[in-house]
């Protein structure tokens, strides 16, 4: 099949409205989406926690969590498989080839992202306000949820990297849900298994539609911070 | 304003501090008495922000001792506040900043608020209470500072430099407020560049050099007739190092 061809079976494949199609985009975006979600409830008020409290081995834990934002993502499926495989450790919960197994791998992907960049951006604001908080009688916990509010712009950015992550990674999924059509197949596991079949109208449309929730997720963020930072100040 | 018992008077004794060993406060003693207003000068590196500091406890002493109506410095809900030569607002309504600073207090919400709109009304903030702290002016913003301040109903008020980044306009609103922070009974403990300022303020002069005190003199005295040769030169506008 010509590119060509298969870039117009695409659209039209989008245009029909195909529901295995939408099925496959849905459980994408409720996987990652998920994902983010928890990983923003743990990364954030982690990663101010980690840029304000001073313990011994606070260096050690911050290489770490810059280190994991690269972690592999068929590393981080491997990983979360040996937990959850019927003689892994977490066995007996028997979530392996499921949307919650995909969303556990997917967290453990993009929480050092969201970690490590809010650490960054608390770090560099406390830096600005230090001297005030403590003389207003703030002690570092309580600027934790002051630093993170004041600097809710910057984060938006950090959340959208944690997204980005989640939507285009293959590999954790792939070997945690099985990409089981129907039940665990999303966007990135399609794509790869439609390609190797051969199907490049599929694949290309699966990929045409996840560049532009990518693209349309990021431009509202991006106008709401703006928009937000100019009331705000 | 706070009855009868008083943190005052402040006693700094042989106040040092050090950094990399050197000694940018060297051993100085001074103490603070109840309702006056007492201006630090010296030339720039003279250690004036820093003494601030250090008896507002954001810094800790190399050696020596700040000591409040003679107890030890305790961490606690202060009774004393700072303002800052440039003043840091949150990201939010200058109303919102101030109800901040206020829970921080442990006032609850309701006092909160009531108390931060009492303080933009004392000193005729009140259309800015919406707006957002960071977009206002620097005249502005210092003057929400000083309203965030005197929220928080300390018997001891330390600035520094409060008005080294204004125009005369925001000088002469910054200067009524400190003069009326003076009348509510506040002490006031701050530093200056501005000689006018000083002699518009002062009560005593605090003068210090190299880190170390000069004199503390009372403030007609001071610029009349200053005891050390370095003060004299100082008011001179001569060059000191």
């Amino acid at each position: 099949m010509h590119e060509d061809n298969a870039f117009t079976a695409a659209v039209s494949l989008i245009l029909s409205g195909d529901a295995v199609l939408g099925e496959i985009v849905r459980l994408s975006l409720a996987v990652s989406l998920t994902a983010l979600l928890v990983s923003a409830i743990i990364g954030l008020p982690l990663g101010a926690a980690l840029a304000l409290a001073r313990f011994p081995g606070r260096s050690f834990l911050v290489v770490a969590f810059n280190a994991l934002m690269g972690l592999p993502p068929v590393v981080a499926g491997l990983m979360v498989y040996l937990m959850l495989s019927r003689s892994g450790p977490l066995g007996w919960i028997g979530i392996l080839f499921t949307p919650s197994a995909m969303i556990v791998a997917q967290s453990l992907l993009i929480t050092p992202i969201i970690v490590s960049l809010t650490r960054q951006v608390v770090e560099d604001l406390w830096g600005e306000y230090e001297e005030q908080l403590r003389s207003l009688g703030s002690t570092r916990l309580q600027a934790i949820p002051t630093l993170l509010w004041d600097g809710r712009f910057s984060l938006i950015t950090t959340i959208l990297a944690g997204f980005g992550r989640a939507s285009a990674e293959v590999g954790a999924i792939l070997i945690i849900g099985g990409n089981i059509a129907g039940y665990t197949r999303t966007m990135t596991t399609a794509i790869a298994l439609e390609t190797s079949k051969g199907d490049l109208a599929l694949a290309l449309g699966l990929g045409i539609i996840l560049l532009t929730i990518t693209l349309l997720l990021n431009a509202a963020a991006y106008a709401t911070g703006r928009i937000a930072q100019k009331v705000a100040g | 304003m706070h009855g009868s018992f008083s943190i005052l008077p402040l006693r700094a004794e042989g106040l040092t501090y050090n950094i990399a060993g050197r000694a940018l406060v060297d051993d100085i003693s001074f103490e603070i008495a109840r309702g006056t207003r007492t201006i630090i000068m010296g030339p720039n590196g003279a250690g004036k922000s820093l003494t601030l500091r250090l008896c507002h406890g954001l810094l800790k002493p190399t050696l020596g001792s700040v000591t409040w109506n003679g107890a030890a410095y305790t961490e606690g809900r202060k009774r004393h506040a700072m303002v800052f030569q440039r003043p840091v607002m949150l990201r939010r309504s200058a109303l919102a900043n101030l109800t901040h600073a206020l829970s921080l207090t442990r006032s609850s919400p309701r006092d909160a608020l009531s108390r931060a709109n009492e303080a933009l009304a004392r000193f005729g903030l009140v259309e800015l209470a919406r707006r957002p702290a960071r977009i206002l002016s620097g005249g502005e913003q210092q003057r929400l500072a000083m309203a965030r301040a005197w929220a928080l109903d300390p018997e001891v008020l330390f600035l520094d430099e409060p008005t080294s980044a204004l125009d005369p306009t925001a000088t002469r609103a910054v200067e009524d407020m400190i003069k009326a922070f003076h009348a509510d009974g506040m002490t006031i403990l701050m530093t200056t560049h501005d000689l006018g300022q000083a002699q518009r303020l002062a009560d005593e002069v605090l003068f210090l050099h190299r880190g170390r005190i000069l004199e503390q003199t009372p403030a007609k005295e001071f610029f009349e007739r200053p005891r050390s040769d370095a003060a004299r030169a100082f008011i001179n506008g001569e060059l000191l190092w």
